[in-house]
């Protein structure tokens, strides 16, 4: 019948314009991610492996996506590359949310002159303009992976840290927090069990966000040169050398840049849907 | 005379923040940049096989490298405060102040211009996504919003490099002039740089333009929302008076900040832009330095990127205030 049809498209529209975008989102960063972690299943060579009679060849049967000047398989270097931005963003968002967190529950339970000197630190860390700075400390040290990660984590936990104070502000003054501490129960115990877990939704959404964000400025690290070093695949230093063969070889500049931009827009829409759903004060207010 | 006291304790009150925050600047850049493995020395000595320790030994002293952490500090800050930044540390060993001033204007103005032009399509943008919310022109713009967030700057370049430069053959792919510009006209000056400009400006402009119209539309929805507009409609006032007097009027504050929040941004911006389209402008030049492990530069445009930034907030706070007579109130009963 038709009004038995009707209503299941009503239902399915509802359902969609409700969950679509999550699952538009988990979509995309689902595929990356297994895309890049069955790379050794889902490729024929393995990303360092030369071909020196197939350089710069177009994109063709045997080489998906075409070769590099080496004669390197582009789709291989693709999923491989895959791995590098995928884990550094994870750890650096990790990095960042672990210090944000901690920062924001002491300096909003506390109050007082704690949270004035934090709150001051933070000012402080957010006028730098920390892309400058992350290159100045990566060039420094050694461009490995480890500092990568460390350098990005440790410039960007400001915006978890307001998030987190501000959350702990409120719900400090809450009744189950008087309730707890009149049974004594230790501060410690207090921040981790009852007030934490409480603030965790913003902070989940924000590291979701996060990542999107880390990948970006590895890639563009490795691609000044100062990121991720060559033999091993980035996305940041395929586009580096796809740069300079731009009239020849296309394919090289495309396709890196295409995968950047699909899986830190998989990470926006997914954290910007988390929001919508479970904070629905911030809705329609991205980053 | 009442109602200046509190204002003039909230300026005193502010100065020493801003204060605070420059001094915490500084002890930051200063010891990440310091405490760093490697010297400014280790290119010259070790690429020249006659160089050897009491080379680097004399060269440390002359850029006072021998000194104490807590003293080359010091003496840095002391030199800071009299507006010397020092020389930099490369060959030329000119003064850095004077290097970043002959950059300057170049980065200044491609942010400038772009900012304008963002400013020119985000509104718009941002008005119409929120007055006609859930409908398509929503959803396409919404979609664009998302598309340009995940854009990474440098690989649009190469695709506006590849299709504008190769493709079309229609505008120079890097540099800021073409050979022969001195012997130029003046009009054919302007050409030449509009030319060799308009690549790296849509670059920016693009770049910017998803934060600034999403960010747009929210105001607009918060606005559309408030009880004045529905008293403006019922006042029997057309649509596109209530939404362009009394709806844009009150969703343009926040822009105002955000306007003073993006200044990192681009400046950070800068260095991957300058250095796709070989552009002599401050990026440039801060990531030569960094290649070269000139201190006395690098901390020079450290400072005055993070001294940059702060002014740009705090100017935002002053045409918030100047702009929203409601803040200025409201600032005032605090402090009364």
């Amino acid at each position: 019948m038709s009004g038995n049809s009707s209503s299941f498209w009503q239902r399915f529209c509802f359902v969609a314009s409700k969950y679509g975008k999550l699952c538009l989102g988990l979509g995309i960063v689902l595929i990356m991610t297994l895309a890049s972690l069955g790379a050794p299943f889902l490729t024929t060579c393995p990303p360092e492996e030369l071909h020196l009679d197939h350089i710069l060849e177009a994109p063709s049967e045997n080489f998906l996506l075409g070769t590099d000047r080496l004669g390197r398989d582009v789709f291989s270097r693709l999923l491989y590359g895959g791995r590098v931005s995928l884990w550094v963003g994870f750890v650096a968002v990790g990095i960042s949310v672990s210090i944000g967190t901690v920062l924001g529950l002491v300096s909003g339970y506390f109050r007082g002159i704690i949270d004035e000197l934090i709150m001051r630190f933070v000012d402080v860390m957010l006028c730098f303009p920390s892309f400058f700075l992350i290159l100045a400390v990566i060039a420094f040290w050694e461009p490995d992976l480890t500092n990568i990660m460390l350098v990005i984590g440790l410039t960007s936990w400001m915006g978890v840290t307001r998030l987190v104070r501000a959350e702990t502000l409120s719900l400090r003054e809450r009744d189950f927090v008087a309730s707890a501490r009149l049974c004594g129960t230790p501060t410690r115990s207090i921040l981790w069990r009852h007030i934490l877990p409480n603030a965790l939704g913003p902070v989940l959404i924000s590291a979701t966000l996060g990542v999107a964000g880390a990948i970006l400025i590895e890639s563009s690290l490795s691609f000044l040169g100062l990121g991720v070093q060559p033999p091993v695949a980035s996305w940041g230093n395929m586009l580096m050398e796809g740069k300079n063969v731009l009239e020849t070889a296309p394919w090289l500049s495309l396709y890196p840049g295409l995968a950047i931009l699909c899986t830190v827009l998989g990470y926006n829409v997914l954290g910007e849907s988390l929001r919508d759903l479970f904070d629905p004060r911030q809705k329609d207010r991205l980053f | 005379m009442m109602s200046h006291a509190p204002l003039l304790l909230r300026i005193f009150r502010k100065c020493l923040w801003i204060l605070i925050v420059l001094w915490g600047i500084t002890v930051i850049s200063f010891l990440v940049i310091h405490l760093a493995p490697g010297s400014p020395t280790d290119m010259d000595v070790t690429l020249n096989p006659l160089a050897g320790e009491a080379a680097r030994a004399r060269l440390e002293a002359l850029y006072g490298l021998d000194r104490s952490l807590f003293e080359q500090y010091m003496s840095w800050l002391d030199r800071l405060l009299h507006l010397d930044f020092g020389n930099s540390m490369s060959a030329d060993a000119r003064p850095v102040m004077t290097k970043i001033l002959e950059r300057l204007p170049l980065t200044v103005s491609m942010n400038v211009i772009s900012l304008l032009l963002t400013l020119l399509i985000a509104i718009p943008c941002g008005i119409l996504s929120a007055c006609r919310q859930n409908t398509w022109p929503d959803h396409i713009i919404t979609l664009l919003v998302f598309l340009g967030f995940a854009m990474p700057s440098f690989w649009l370049a190469l695709l506006l490099m590849g299709f504008f430069g190769i493709d079309l053959h229609l505008l120079p792919l890097s540099g800021l002039t073409s050979m022969g510009y001195e012997t130029f006209t003046p009009w054919e000056k302007f050409l030449d740089l509009a030319r060799h400009l308009t690549l790296p400006i849509l670059v920016y402009t693009i770049g910017s333009l998803a934060g600034m119209s999403r960010y747009m539309r929210s105001c607009m929805l918060d606005v559309l929302g408030q009880d004045y507009m529905l008293t403006a409609r019922a006042k029997g006032l057309s649509g596109y008076t209530v939404i362009m007097r009394h709806g844009l009027r009150n969703a343009l504050l926040p822009v105002i900040t955000l306007l003073g929040l993006s200044v990192p941004g681009l400046i950070g911006g800068s260095v991957i832009i300058e250095s796709i389209f070989a552009l002599p402008g401050l990026g440039n030049l801060f990531y030569s330095a960094v290649m070269a492990r000139d201190y006395t530069m690098i901390m020079g445009n450290l400072v005055l990127g993070s001294v940059l930034t702060l002014f740009g907030n705090i100017l935002a706070d002053i045409c918030y205030g100047l702009a929203d007579p409601r803040i200025r109130l409201r600032a005032d009963a605090k402090t009364g």
